[in-house]
């Protein structure tokens, strides 16, 4: 055989490349529900028609996105059958579980919800409408907990029992697999860094209509709302994080040690920002290293010893046999490191844009707006290479300690079909994601529709407050 | 083993969610060039299933999270094997859900006629492939001593496979037909409830062979009676759908043909009862509803979320059909996009 039509090479990168392409509209759908939903809130509270508006221009642009991240899911719970059925025979008793319960307990809910939150303006009262929003937020924060106690099995598996006459793990706790302490962890990680990207995505559109001195009333309170929220979360991105690698360390220490290349067992080890070494990374020729920061990272403690790659994979050859337990190092180093840096440069232009804003100020100068737009990507990069770190630190294992990324490809699919499939897949979604993103520019260039005319007293109120006839504000597609 | 059996029952149930919910949807999908006069009318049609499409196809992922909970062996055989047929069905699936939400955002003709044909496509496939995969499944397929299809997406493409690919396409097909009659007003309306009973005899014929051909196939299960049953009940319904249409009874029309598919769909299980993926290489090779299923501890877990969720699911559910019970009409389309 032809080794390109590799089956497993290429099933991997069909679930890398599917995986990080559904994860472009993970965050915004988890972090966009939540802050569209605290826009209607204060529309439904204060009556002030710049919050309708804000709620159907980041509505709209949430919707633009949610139908993507809907048609590209269904292929994720496909795929660990059609590509990795043995790996679906061997831990499906387990992982199968929280999969079902995502189904039961939020997906359907959350199909629910948006067909009524999207079609329900004039057909629910106004506060019935606003809870379908909330309960649409819980859904999909919900989702997301199942599916990261589902990946946090595969990271740490816990709450089971090899069957030895079937070959299989069964589940023997499935409060153990839903209270998985790198569940705990990764849960408020994932959700932090997805609020992130919504606000930023929030700042970005403020600023655009802002350097054109367009739907002022609304874009400051969306800037300074987005500026605020973006650095909130990254204190929780920054916290959880922290745990996450605590974790890490004693649950994958070979993760934590591919993440900073240390091969050597090392007591009060330093962080590098940057290396350059020889392509193997077994010597540097230069870094810039921050001392005691690894060890703090792992222990909280800066003396603490983070156990090296050389040791690890010494201790893994006795324990597992021969073979080679060690992520592909450069990979792991620089993942780590930008979705770190990612994470902090997005804070940082917040934080600036929160000092250039204070006391009600406008920024002139225009860079500063293109700062601000330009910078919206950030924390999504942050987010899809903090997964390339999560997945690729811990091969060569698909369930770590259990099962081998190898063991769990599907015997029956041919390389060829799997050539087909990443084909068609990378096609199909290549020419979405241009139809996808020219639709949310759009969207958010065209800023929000005035309902100004549509309410009842807008020009005698000068506070701003008014209602809007609810027929006004149906959708029909 | 027991609840292995009740999980049987579940996921058959699931399915036969899914065959009639997004059934009808697909039927909307694939009947818009055969009713749709203009945007207008294709606007309405597809704002009919606007509100619960995504509800509906959310049935096959709890469908398919459940078979891989409580049957992962049967999950793991059927996707490995099905590749290139699921595969079709994801990109048909993909194609059809974004058009829904992208059609109405773009204002040129050209992009509108794009995403009509994405859904009428994306409608197709799966309604066709469908059937094709589980008439397959119940005629048993070439599965090795590993639980590994041996056998290549063609060999899925047999006669029987195809006849029961049709009579999926049918019975979707009219199903949305009833559903457009039931859910909109005027000529739209006038030339569903025809179109329905044209189709529907097309589908009596079709479906009727198909089920004589599944019955002729089992003759020798021990069980035959519950089969001959099921199929003689799902006829009947489809008949009386029929009957129905033709006296311009919209409502029965409609949940006898619900009937008919939840019989059809029980009809195959029994035929499959107690495997569940038979072997056509050696009968020790096939997947049961024993040999497939989970641990009874994780069956028992299963069964506690069911038992809890399933009614509140059904309840929002309908709740959602009941906040979008009216009829579109063309005054409710409002001319300019927004």
């Amino acid at each position: 055989m032809v080794e390109w039509l590799d089956p497993l090479l290429l099933a991997r990168w069909q679930f890398g490349l599917t995986t990080l392409y559904h994860f472009l509209f993970v965050p915004l759908t988890i972090g966009m529900v939540i802050l569209v939903a605290i826009f209607q809130t204060a529309w439904v509270r204060t009556a002030k028609l710049k919050y309708l508006h804000l709620t159907r221009l980041f509505g709209k642009i949430f919707l633009i996105n949610f139908a993507m991240g809907v048609v590209t899911g269904i292929v994720q719970e496909f795929q660990f059958g059609m590509n990795w059925s043995d790996y679906s025979r061997f831990v499906g008793d387990v992982f199968g579980a929280p999969l079902a319960m995502e189904g039961l307990l939020a997906f359907f809910l959350e199909a629910s919800m948006i067909g009524l939150w999207i079609f329900g303006w004039d057909k629910l009262p106004a506060k019935v409408h606003l809870a379908v929003i909330w309960l649409l937020a819980l859904s999909t924060t919900l989702s997301a907990y199942f599916i990261l106690a589902a990946n946090a099995f595969m990271q740490n598996p816990v709450g089971f029992e090899i069957n030895e006459e079937l070959g299989r793990a069964e589940l023997t706790d499935i409060g153990a697999v839903l209270t998985n302490p790198v569940a705990l962890a990764q849960f408020p990680h994932t959700i932090f860094a997805s609020i992130m990207f919504a606000a930023v995505v929030i700042v970005a559109v403020a600023a655009y209509h802002l350097s054109k001195g367009q739907y002022l009333d609304e874009m400051r309170t969306a800037l300074r709302f987005g500026l605020i929220v973006n650095i909130v979360a990254f204190i929780g991105v920054a916290l959880s994080g922290d745990q996450l690698g605590l974790v890490m360390v004693q649950t994958q220490p070979m993760k934590m040690a591919a993440a900073e290349a240390l091969y050597q067992t090392t007591a009060g080890a330093s962080f590098s920002i940057f290396t350059w070494g020889t392509p193997d990374g077994s010597s540097e020729l230069f870094s810039i290293r921050i001392p005691y920061v690894l060890s703090f990272l792992s222990t909280h403690d800066f003396m603490g010893t983070v156990e090296g790659i050389n040791d690890l994979q010494a201790q893994y050859q006795v324990e597992f046999g021969p073979g080679d337990y060690t992520p592909i190092i450069w990979v792991t180093y620089w993942s780590f490191r930008w979705m770190i840096g990612l994470g902090a440069l997005a804070a940082l232009v917040s934080a600036v844009g929160l000092w250039l804003t204070r006391g009600g100020r406008t920024p002139t100068r225009d860079w500063v707006w293109k700062v601000a737009i330009w910078s919206a990507p950030v924390p999504l990069v942050a987010s899809l290479v903090g997964w390339i770190f999560t997945e690729m630190g811990r091969q060569p294992w698909i369930v770590f300690g259990l099962m081998l990324t190898e063991d769990g490809v599907s015997p029956g699919v041919t390389g060829l079909e799997v050539l087909i499939s990443l084909i068609a897949f990378t096609l199909i979604y290549g020419a979405l994601a241009v139809v996808e993103f020219k639709l949310i520019v759009r969207a958010a260039v065209d800023g929000p529709k005035d309902w100004s005319k549509y309410s009842e007293n807008a020009d005698s109120d000068d506070d701003g407050s008014a209602g809007v006839d609810p027929a006004r504000l149906a959708t029909v597609y | 083993m027991d609840l292995a059996y009740l999980w049987f029952g579940i996921v058959g149930v699931m399915f036969i969610g899914y065959f009639v919910l997004d059934g009808f949807d697909f039927g909307v999908g694939m009947a818009l060039p055969f009713l749709a006069k203009d945007d207008t009318d294709r606007r309405v049609m597809i704002n009919t299933i606007g509100p619960v499409w995504d509800l509906n196809e959310t049935w096959l992922i709890v469908a398919g999270a459940s078979l891989f909970a409580a049957f992962p062996y049967w999950y793991a055989t059927l996707f490995d094997g099905f590749y290139l047929a699921l595969l079709l069905i994801l990109l048909a699936l993909i194609a059809r859900g974004v058009s829904f939400e992208y059609r109405r955002l773009g204002k040129s003709e050209k992009w509108k006629r794009w995403f009509d044909g994405m859904i009428v496509v994306g409608s197709t496939v799966p309604a066709l492939l469908w059937g094709v995969a589980f008439a397959n499944i119940i005629q048993g397929v070439a599965i090795d001593e590993t639980g590994t299809y041996v056998g290549t997406l063609f060999d899925l493409l047999n006669p029987y496979g195809l006849l029961g690919g049709l009579t999926t396409l049918l019975l979707f097909f009219t199903h949305g037909v009833q559903f457009t009659a039931l859910k909109t007003d005027g000529e739209l309306r006038e030339r569903a409830q025809a179109l329905a009973v044209r189709s529907g005899l097309l589908t009596i014929v079709v479906a009727a062979a198909f089920l004589v051909w599944t019955i002729i196939q089992h003759w020798t299960v021990p069980h035959i009676a519950v089969l001959v049953g099921f199929a003689a009940a799902a006829a009947v319904a489809l008949i009386g759908s029929w009957v129905a249409n033709r006296l311009g009874r919209e409502k029965p029309a409609f949940w006898l043909m619900t009937a008919t598919i939840g019989l059809a769909v029980a009809s195959i299980l029994a035929a499959l009862f107690p495997n569940v993926m038979p072997s056509t290489i050696d009968p020790a090779f096939s997947l049961t509803i024993e040999n497939a299923a989970s641990s009874a501890y994780t069956l028992e877990v299963m069964t506690w979320v069911a038992v809890v969720m399933t009614p509140l699911v059904l309840l929002y559910q309908g709740w959602t059909y009941w906040v979008f019970r009216r009829r579109i009409t063309r005054d409710s389309i409002p001319v300019a996009a927004h």
